[in-house]
């Protein structure tokens, strides 16, 4: 549904995004996922034509946004629970909304009830609202116009572990009936039970896509490592069925699944005494990701990495 | 740590971009009701007034201008004040305080960064300027129908005799084009500065160092009524409404000097300005 094809953005020379171009497809979430400043938002706003390209395009379902008629009734967008006015309650967010859109007024009820803001917290200032509080309305925003398309910069910034449950839930569920949706993160374990797709982006370019099963196992990148008794031995009976390999460690790398290196050992009556796959994961390409483009790398720093991972950082 | 060839590997992965070679589903969106001026002056009203900040501001117009007129006949003798005196004291509140909504209807969407949602929700954001002009032409147009309303009631009161006999047609209109042409230049300057306090500042500064440096420097004292928008409209302020052709010649230089242009550069910016 969105196409994005060598779009560009520059600051001066700084290239925020640098020709990056995927495709998302309907009844898929497509994880964006990148580390802090790696060109999300500003790839998700030249889609919906906040910010203009610098060069490359970007459409939905063959049209460029700007070119939708009434784009919130095909295209729910979220790109910052933050950015409402201060002095308008939750519901007179949505009202405006639905008004802009040529709603029916019973929409903003059905969308409160969506993601359970209660009557009397909808009738709060959008200021007392709490992180949590004003990224459900920001969703409640984007599907107010029953959108085919959902596209959502960070929507689980600020949710507690229940609350990130239920946005996994929700997008699931829209999926499964056939929507789209692009949502951004710059957390790995929050898209990966979520996405079906991934696009890696850092420093404005794209640095792996694919669907999350392939990229998490590596299939496509077929490595081995692999130890055997006699390591010389294995090598060259791999060499004879065409498979390349190099020493690494106590043992070899195999450019093969494990499968295949295991029947060459069999067929070979060699002995193994390590054999797993030795495919990056999709943790560890992503850590590598978040790792080059760190200001500071963590392992330089005196244990107050400034990673944003999954593995936390010390106090 | 790993030092695989993740990038080259990974990104030429084809296993994820299966799907991709089939057509995906176009985007039709002839069948939906399209979004117009109908439906974004509403919602540009309706904005104007919906946060307490905004409801204030509407109330404080059209109070201060009921006082204002209140005020003066009070303090004044009785059958001293006539209409169109009255219309003048009605358009100070009103004169500084319109363009400041004009401003806000503009700026609110910067400084509030709630131009995130408008743009996205109408990508024409010259239809969303058109519909902010709109509005505030129409606010200003109530304070104007308000003011007369007042002036006209506190001039029947205060039983002057002849006191309607110095407004005829051209008063009004004159004293609504002003009112008018003021809201419009606070929407040009919060197009151009797009910021509240910048704007607003700017909207109150300039007018007054150009009126200084002109009524100052003597070489300036001849194009000064030409050039400075406040000297050109001093008879208006003053509650002449009987103006020379000259006179309306000047009123409408400066206002094309003052708040055309300002408008044609504040809708090229804001029409085009980044917005995060
Ligand atoms: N108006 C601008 N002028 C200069 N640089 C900018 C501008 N907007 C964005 N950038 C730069 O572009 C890069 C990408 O920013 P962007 O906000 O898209 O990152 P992001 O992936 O959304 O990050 P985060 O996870 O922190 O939200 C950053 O280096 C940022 O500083
Ligand atoms: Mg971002």
């Amino acid at each position: 549904m969105i196409d994005v094809r060598e779009l560009t953005r520059s600051y001066g020379a700084h290239r925020a995004v640098d020709g990056i171009s995927f495709t998302t497809r309907p009844g898929r979430v497509t994880g964006f996922l990148g580390p802090n400043g790696a060109g999300k938002s500003t790839a998700m706003r030249m889609i919906i034509g906040l910010t203009a390209p610098t060069s490359g395009t970007a459409t939905i379902g063959g049209v460029a946004y700007q070119d939708i008629v009434n784009p919130g009734r095909h295209v729910g967008v979220l790109l910052d629970a933050g950015a409402q006015h201060d002095g308008r309650t939750g519901r007179e967010i949505l009202t405006i909304g639905a008004q802009t859109m040529r709603l029916p007024r019973s929409r903003v009820d059905e969308m409160l009830a969506t993601v359970s803001l209660s009557d009397e917290e909808a009738h709060r200032r959008f200021r007392d609202y709490s992180l949590g509080m004003k990224q459900r309305l920001g969703i409640a925003h984007a599907l107010l116009g029953d959108p085919a398309v959902l596209i959502l910069d960070e929507p689980a910034n600020g949710l507690d572990p229940a609350g990130i449950r239920w946005m996994r839930d929700l997008l699931k569920g829209y999926a499964r009936r056939g929507g789209t949706v692009l949502l951004s993160s710059h957390l790995l374990h929050e898209v990966e039970l979520v996405a079906d797709d991934l696009v890696l982006i850092g420093r404005g370019r794209i640095v792996a896509q694919g669907d999350l099963a392939s990229l998490g196992s590596g299939d496509g990148r077929g490595a081995a490592l692999v130890t055997a008794q006699d390591n010389d031995a294995l090598a060259a009976a791999l060499a004879r069925e065409g498979l390349r390999s190099e020493p690494e460690g106590t043992g070899l790398r195999v450019h093969a699944g494990t499968a295949d290196v295991g029947r060459v050992a069999a067929e070979h009556r060699l002995v193994l005494t390590d054999l797993r796959s030795g495919a990056q994961g999709l943790e560890d390409l992503f850590l590598e990701l978040t790792a080059s483009t760190q200001r500071e790398a963590p392992s330089t720093t005196d244990g107050h990495a400034t990673t944003s991972t999954t593995k936390g950082a010390p106090r | 740590m790993s030092t695989g060839p993740t990038s080259a590997t990974a990104a030429s992965t084809p296993s994820g971009s299966a799907g991709t070679t089939a057509t995906l589903p176009r985007l039709d969106s002839s069948g939906t009701p399209a979004v117009g001026l109908s439906t974004l002056v509403p919602v540009e009203l309706r904005k104007a007034v919906d946060t307490r900040a905004g409801r204030w501001l509407v109330a404080a117009i059209l109070a201060l201008t009921a006082a204002a007129v209140a005020l003066v006949v009070a303090v004044s003798d009785d059958g001293e004040r006539t209409m169109a005196d009255l219309l003048s004291f009605a358009a100070t509140p009103q004169g500084l305080l319109l363009p400041v909504l004009g401003i806000l209807l503009v700026t609110g969407e910067w400084s509030q960064r709630t131009a995130l949602v408008t743009f996205a929700l109408t990508p024409s954001r010259s239809q969303v300027v058109s519909a902010k002009l709109l509005a505030a032409l129409l606010l200003a147009l109530a304070a104007v129908v308000g003011a007369i309303l007042a002036a006209a009631t506190a001039t029947a009161v205060s039983g002057t005799e002849d006191g309607f006999a110095d407004v005829g047609v051209t008063t009004i209109l004159l004293f609504a084009a002003l009112q008018l042409l003021n809201v419009v230049m606070g929407v040009a300057f919060g197009l151009l500065l797009l910021r509240t306090p910048t704007a607003i500042s700017v909207f109150f500064i300039l007018p007054a160092v150009s009126s200084i440096l002109f009524t100052t420097v003597p070489a300036l004292a001849d194009l000064a009524p030409w050039l400075d928008i406040q000297t050109a409209q001093m008879p208006l302020a003053n509650g002449d409404f009987s103006l020379t052709g000259e006179q309306l010649g000047q009123v409408a230089v400066t206002g094309l000097l003052w708040v055309g242009l300002p408008l044609l550069a504040g809708w090229w910016r804001a029409t085009r300005a980044e917005v995060k």
